[in-house]
């Protein structure tokens, strides 16, 4: 497919790694956060770590939007599904992400509860047209690539005057988290994480452009590379993370600039800002509480916001004890560092959020990544 | 979400909705870089 093959091409990235060799201090040590799931979910598809030297590791981020939301809210989704009067609309990942005992949005559907998995936000408004007498809720989360498909859902409703739509708000701020992590115990005082560089995400600088990754590049010292999703742009924003560490640099740059411009998508981020508002703090997976990481509906809209309407009162619930996925979201462990990887936690069974997303860490790494851990093993 | 999108263009899509153009020009450049830096490091045995 045109624009998506070229940037995949098996030549190329070899003498791309050939070029990354080249350009590495065999001195230095290189370690590099790919933020957004989707850079996880290309690096382990396409095996470009075993294409880096072995002084450049990747460290995953928590750039999965299933991976970091919490317990606590998919037992309140789960909740709100088993009101009788209540219609709950989803993206299919959620689906099958554990809540509280085992229990996952499945589970809750075979039970009875009628949930709907849907393709766009538009899916879930059509419902409530068509279906007048249920109370439709949409399970809205995502960063901010999702989040203006959920302003445009909740402007229709407005404008169709749909009594029956509401959202279950759950959207969160790449920038927010960036800064957690920069700032984290883990990487500051207690040093188990170490981080030259990040890889910015690519779906949501589209939206947000690459000015709002400015303040961690001047005020952490770190690069910051926004890139694609194809293997290509990936190794190449490696390669140019490695230039600027070389050199000393710490500047924002911009390889997917196809798709990406300085100031983002202006549309988008008005839709964002007529609907929503920051929320003084969010709980995220792996992350904890985080200040103004997440988005809630503003006054004007309250009516679509079913929180409010459901009276949704939100419990903190802890996670499985022997489950790592919130070492794994902030890049202190991975995936083969948990003994339930592999063992009782599997795509098909996940007992953690990480192994339920294509994107997660721990999904990723049991369908591409595990084979080669059997090959080293064996060599 | 992309109001000068036209019959023809491509765009990134994203749960339902077009969040950007693919710029052909910004397309090009990259790929001839990306050409540039893997025959640079060709040239070196």
């Amino acid at each position: 497919m045109k624009y998506i093959d070229e940037y995949r091409d098996g030549r190329l990235a070899r003498s791309l790694a050939a070029a990354i060799a080249r350009a590495v201090d065999s001195s230095a040590d290189y370690r590099f956060m790919e933020f957004c799931g989707g850079h996880t979910h290309a690096i382990s598809r396409y095996g470009l770590e075993d294409l880096l030297p072995a002084n450049v590791r990747m460290i995953h981020g928590p750039g999965c939007p299933v991976c970091v939301l919490p317990v606590g809210r998919i037992d309140a989704a789960i909740r709100l599904a088993e009101r009788r009067e209540v219609t709950l609309c989803t993206y299919g990942d959620l689906m099958r992400v554990p809540g509280s005992y085992g229990m996952t949005l499945l589970r809750a559907k075979a039970a009875g509860a009628d949930i709907r998995m849907v393709y766009s936000t538009l899916d879930a408004v059509r419902i409530a047209v068509a279906e007048p007498d249920r109370e439709v809720v949409f399970f809205a989360i995502g960063f901010e690539t999702t989040t203006p498909a959920t302003a445009l859902a909740v402007r229709l409703a407005a404008d169709r005057k749909l009594i029956n739509f509401t959202v279950f708000c759950n959207h969160v701020l790449t920038p927010a988290a960036i800064q957690n992590i920069l700032e984290s115990p883990d990487v500051r005082e207690l040093g188990r994480v170490r981080i030259d560089g990040f890889i910015g995400p690519a779906h949501v600088s589209t939206v947000i452009g690459t000015e709002p990754y400015a303040f961690f590049a001047q005020e952490f010292e770190k690069p910051v590379v926004v890139a694609g999703f194809e293997p290509l742009d990936v190794m190449q924003a490696i390669l140019m993370l490695i230039v600027q560490v070389n050199e000393g640099r710490h500047e924002v740059e911009n390889q997917y600039v196809r798709a990406v411009k300085p100031e983002g998508n202006a549309k988008a981020k008005a839709e964002v800002a007529e609907v929503f508002e920051l929320r003084k703090s969010f709980e995220w997976r792996g992350l904890g509480i985080v200040p103004y990481s997440g988005l809630r509906l503003k006054e004007a809209y309250a009516a679509y916001d079913a929180e409010r309407r459901f009276a949704i009162a939100y419990a903190a619930a802890r996670d499985n004890p022997a489950c790592e996925c919130g070492a794994i979201l902030r890049g202190v462990k991975k995936p083969i560092d948990c003994k339930l990887f592999g063992t009782v936690c599997t795509p098909e069974a996940p007992m953690g959020s990480c192994m339920v997303s294509a994107e997660g860490a721990c999904a990723a790494h049991w369908t591409y990544g595990r084979f080669r851990d059997r090959v080293r093993r064996a060599s | 979400l992309v109001p000068d999108a036209n019959v023809g263009d491509y765009v990134v899509v994203h749960v339902g909705f077009a969040l950007t153009k693919i710029d052909a020009e910004g397309a090009r450049r990259t790929l001839a870089l990306l050409a540039e830096a893997g025959a640079a490091a060709g040239a070196v045995p």
